[in-house]
């Protein structure tokens, strides 16, 4: 994939529609994902947000049936073209799920292994392996917490921890763009709050996609929102997308209202 | 708002706090009401009992200002919602101040003792709190209705009462050159008009958050611009 920056734009959704067989699940969404910031996808349940985060590493094409129409263009490149391979666009897109999911393996190898994978070779000049582990769980907010028990195993962590250890295995590989479903829904509040905190320190590296269907999270932690809503035909459509703050205290569409302020339906 | 909302008990507490601000904007205005009549009477009875009573606006008003402190941490308001809280803790400012003018006007019936007001100045302190008070019910029914277009429009009656204020201002100065004996007295009149002015002016503020709840553009509603000059613009 070529590696020309656009100069705003870390990845654009172009008239894109998610089929799973014949169901259209999200219709027509254009969208483009501001680089280097926080962007959240909000909207009722069923109105295709995690549709449209997983299309944007090519994760939806995991589910057989699933398939799509129009493009997802990162780097000036469309992520469907035939001579893209997906393991790259994934690497490139990481994601971090829900429910905290590290490898029943040791907090280091959760770390290394995806770099090891990835041909991460320490060398003059380059970090050994220990130094980029400890600098991916620095980046996740983690090595304090676990730099004295690094082989234990990850499912040894709490929740929380557990979430941060999948961030910093996600980061690991060097990703421009970390898109995160749920990251929080799971997790204490205070777990919550770390994780919030640390999706606005990760931005000043990475761009970050998230969806939630917690209101208050997406105002605390994106620099932009996309309300998405069902249309008509039950296909997910975008309705509003706008600066966070502009959303979340005047937004245009009476159907944003509606939703965020709790009177929806 | 939806009669099925599934934030009833928000809009339950929404509509009681708005039955608040118009209660507190009820007291106000009689306030004012008041201190003009004991004004023109000079009763001083009144005049004392209306400046003791400046307690309850006050504390009528910090009741209010908790109730949207706790709505706010506890309900999470957004876009209208948390618009109309904030315009509240603006408006209850604003009607508070307003409270203090009439205390202002009682306590100069107070200073003025038992000397006469000059029937002409009288007649332009009374048009003036007639405007000012016509114009803060207004408004405050415009709040109740989101009724953006009077809202919008109010704020330039406020032209009419500076003029009244510049018109009496030049009256009375007059006055304390020709007969320094009134110096006294005319500048206590003129402390009592300038609270009118002042008045109408805090109006024209509650208009602006008016129009800000409907249409989240924060933006002065002046009137034509005041002429530096004058003392009242």
């Amino acid at each position: 994939m070529p590696q020309t920056l656009s100069p705003q734009y870390a990845i654009q959704a172009k008239n894109l529609s998610v089929y799973y067989g014949a169901f259209r699940a999200v219709k027509n969404i254009t969208l483009s994902i501001e680089q280097r910031k926080v962007t959240a996808i909000i909207g009722p349940s069923g109105c295709g947000k995690s549709t449209v985060l997983r299309s944007f590493n090519r994760m939806n094409e995991l589910t057989p049936s699933a398939s799509i129409a129009g493009e997802i263009l990162f780097m000036g490149q469309n992520i469907y073209a035939p001579e893209v391979d997906p393991v790259e666009v994934r690497r490139r897109v990481g994601m971090v799920f829900q429910k905290p999911n590290p490898f029943p393996k040791s907090i280091y190898e959760n770390v290394a292994w995806g770099a090891r994978l990835n041909g991460f070779r320490s060398g003059l000049g380059r970090p050994n392996m220990d130094e980029w582990v400890e600098t991916c769980l620095r980046k996740a907010a983690l090595w304090d917490e676990v730099k004295d028990k690094l082989q234990q195993s990850g499912l040894s962590l709490s929740g929380g921890q557990q979430q941060r250890l999948c961030i910093a295995r996600a980061i690991a590989v060097k990703p421009e763009i970390i898109l995160m479903d749920e990251p929080a829904s799971a997790l204490d509040p205070i777990a919550t709050l770390k994780i919030e905190e640390l999706m606005r320190e990760l931005a000043e590296e990475y761009t970050i996609i998230v969806v939630t269907h917690n209101m208050q999270q997406a105002a605390r932690v994106s620099d932009f929102t996309a309300f998405f809503s069902m249309d008509e035909d039950r296909a997910g459509a975008l309705v509003e997308y706008g600066l966070t703050t502009q959303i979340f205290t005047t937004p245009k569409d009476s159907r944003t209202e509606g939703y965020i302020t709790g009177r929806y339906g | 708002m939806p009669i099925h909302s599934p934030r009833e008990t928000f809009d339950r507490a929404l509509q009681k706090l708005l039955d608040q601000v118009l209660l507190l904007g009820s007291m106000v205005e009689e306030a004012v009401q008041g201190a003009m009549e004991a004004l023109q009477r000079r009763d001083h009875i009144a005049a004392r009992r209306i400046y003791a009573a400046d307690q309850q606006i006050n504390e009528k008003r910090y009741a209010i200002e908790s109730e949207c402190i706790a709505l706010i941490a506890t309900q999470q308001p957004m876009a209208r919602d948390v618009r109309f809280l904030a315009a509240i803790l603006e408006i209850i400012t604003e009607l508070e101040r307003i409270g203090d003018y009439a205390k202002g006007i009682c306590r100069i019936n107070l200073l003025l003792g038992e000397s006469l007001i000059d029937p002409a100045a009288w007649l332009s302190l009374q048009q003036m709190a007639a405007l000012g008070l016509d114009m803060l019910h207004r408004a405050l029914d415009a709040f109740v209705c989101q009724d953006v277009k009077t809202a919008r429009a109010i704020p330039a009656e406020d032209d009419a009462v500076d003029s009244l204020y510049n018109q009496l201002y030049r009256r009375l100065v007059a006055q304390m050159a020709g007969q320094p004996e009134t110096v006294e007295r005319s500048n206590h009149l003129l402390w009592a008009a300038h609270n009118l002015e002042r008045m109408a002016d805090r109006v024209s503020n509650i208009c602006e958050r008016i129009v800000y709840v409907s249409t989240g553009e924060i933006k002065e509603l002046d009137s034509t611009e005041g002429n530096i000059e004058t003392p009242g613009n």
